[in-house]
């Protein structure tokens, strides 16, 4: 009889993690398939205004322009006047035109007549400092602009 | 000689590998959603002649530097600003029989306010000191009025949405060039009947 009987050991056998790594993987696939990486280093409080009514944006011809007070870590540094960003830095109000010059230049060639300018403004901001850059814009002759919103509607709040 | 099975490799830190990885792309990237309200500039130009606009066709929205707002010389709330915009829009002034007659109009007809949607201008005067928050706010609010009545001018037309029919054109929803061709010119159509003029004067700096 005992011949039959099967050696059993008294502990558990271990769980196999074996298909951890590819649950892992699936996320990793995903993460990467559905972001892109960070290009601008927001350098100004960025908490955009809700609006409803929205189009989309098409992200391989637009231009960014954040305008906002600084973070708080460059409080100290730079003041909490609002500032312009564009690319990685402050910028002028009279810098505007060259800075934006430049930004184009990196788009695809036959996209650069169809630029459109997506304006990241804090709500906090005054409307004052986005006139100035909307008239810089009309005298570039960059006329597209969208202003860039959260969702949401102003008036459920 | 008896076959001895291959040694297990041990993957124990195949996991912990991918985690690091993960991490990395969850730190370093961004979800890119965005979207908002979109517009033309008016291109910089010496105006000669500056059309006329009859005061009745003109709806004046001013938004001060406390963000309130006055609109056609009244105080009014925000969340009333969108039924006033499009009771002025769809106001359809003009006497039946008369070239700019609106035949499509709903609203009360009203001569004192504006002929019909073609004539009809909404201008929005800031102060410099407005905050960006209301200014979005109110542009938002002035577009919905725009979005609602092409849409109810679809819905008569043709049957859906003049909205939800832009979005799924936006995302790519609608095959075929000649599908794409079709729904463009019905789109364009109901754009006619109610074309955005929306202006923006110069803003006013505080306290003038």
């Amino acid at each position: 009889m005992s011949k039959f009987r099967k050696k059993k050991s008294n502990e558990l056998p271990p769980v196999s993690t074996a298909s951890l790594p590819d649950i892992v993987f699936m996320l990793l696939f995903f993460f990467m398939v559905v972001t892109v990486l960070r290009d601008d280093n927001l350098l100004v409080q960025n908490k955009l205004p809700k609006a409803d009514q929205v189009e989309k944006l098409k992200k391989d011809r637009s231009v960014y322009i954040y305008a906002g007070k600084p973070s708080s870590r460059y409080q100290d540094k730079f003041g909490t006047e609002a500032k312009i960003q564009i690319g990685d830095k402050y910028t002028d109000i009279t810098n505007i035109k060259f800075a934006l010059t430049e930004m184009r230049q990196k788009l695809l060639p036959e996209l650069q007549d169809k630029v459109m300018v997506a304006l990241k403004v804090d709500e906090q901001t005054n409307t004052g400092m986005v006139t100035d850059i909307k008239q810089e814009l009309r005298e570039l002759n960059m006329l597209k602009l969208i202003y860039i919103t959260t969702p949401g509607n102003e008036l459920s709040n | 000689m008896a076959r001895r099975a291959t040694p297990e490799v041990n993957a124990g830190s195949m996991a912990d590998i991918a985690f690091l990885l993960l991490i990395f792309f969850l730190v370093t990237t961004t979800i890119e959603k965005d979207s908002g309200i979109a517009r033309q500039l008016p291109p910089i130009e010496e105006i000669v002649d500056p059309p006329k606009i009859k005061e009745k066709n003109l709806f004046i929205v001013n938004v001060n530097r406390n963000d309130q707002l006055l609109v056609e010389e009244k105080l009014m709330e925000l969340k009333d600003l969108r039924q006033a915009a499009i009771a002025f829009l769809d106001n359809g002034g003009a006497p039946s029989g008369s070239p700019e007659y609106c035949n499509y109009c709903k609203g009360q007809k009203n001569p004192e306010s504006s002929d019909n949607p073609d004539k009809a201008v909404i201008s929005v005067q800031n102060d410099r000191l407005t905050s960006y928050k209301m200014y979005i706010a109110v542009q938002n609010e002035l577009v919905a009025a725009y979005n609602f009545l092409r849409d109810r001018e679809s819905q008569r037309l043709y049957g859906w949405k003049f909205t939800e029919k832009t979005k799924e054109l936006d995302e790519g929803k609608i095959k075929g060039d000649a599908a794409q061709e079709a729904l463009q010119e019905k789109l364009e159509t109901v754009q006619k009947l109610f074309p955005m003029k929306l202006s923006e004067a110069e803003p006013k700096k505080s306290g003038q």
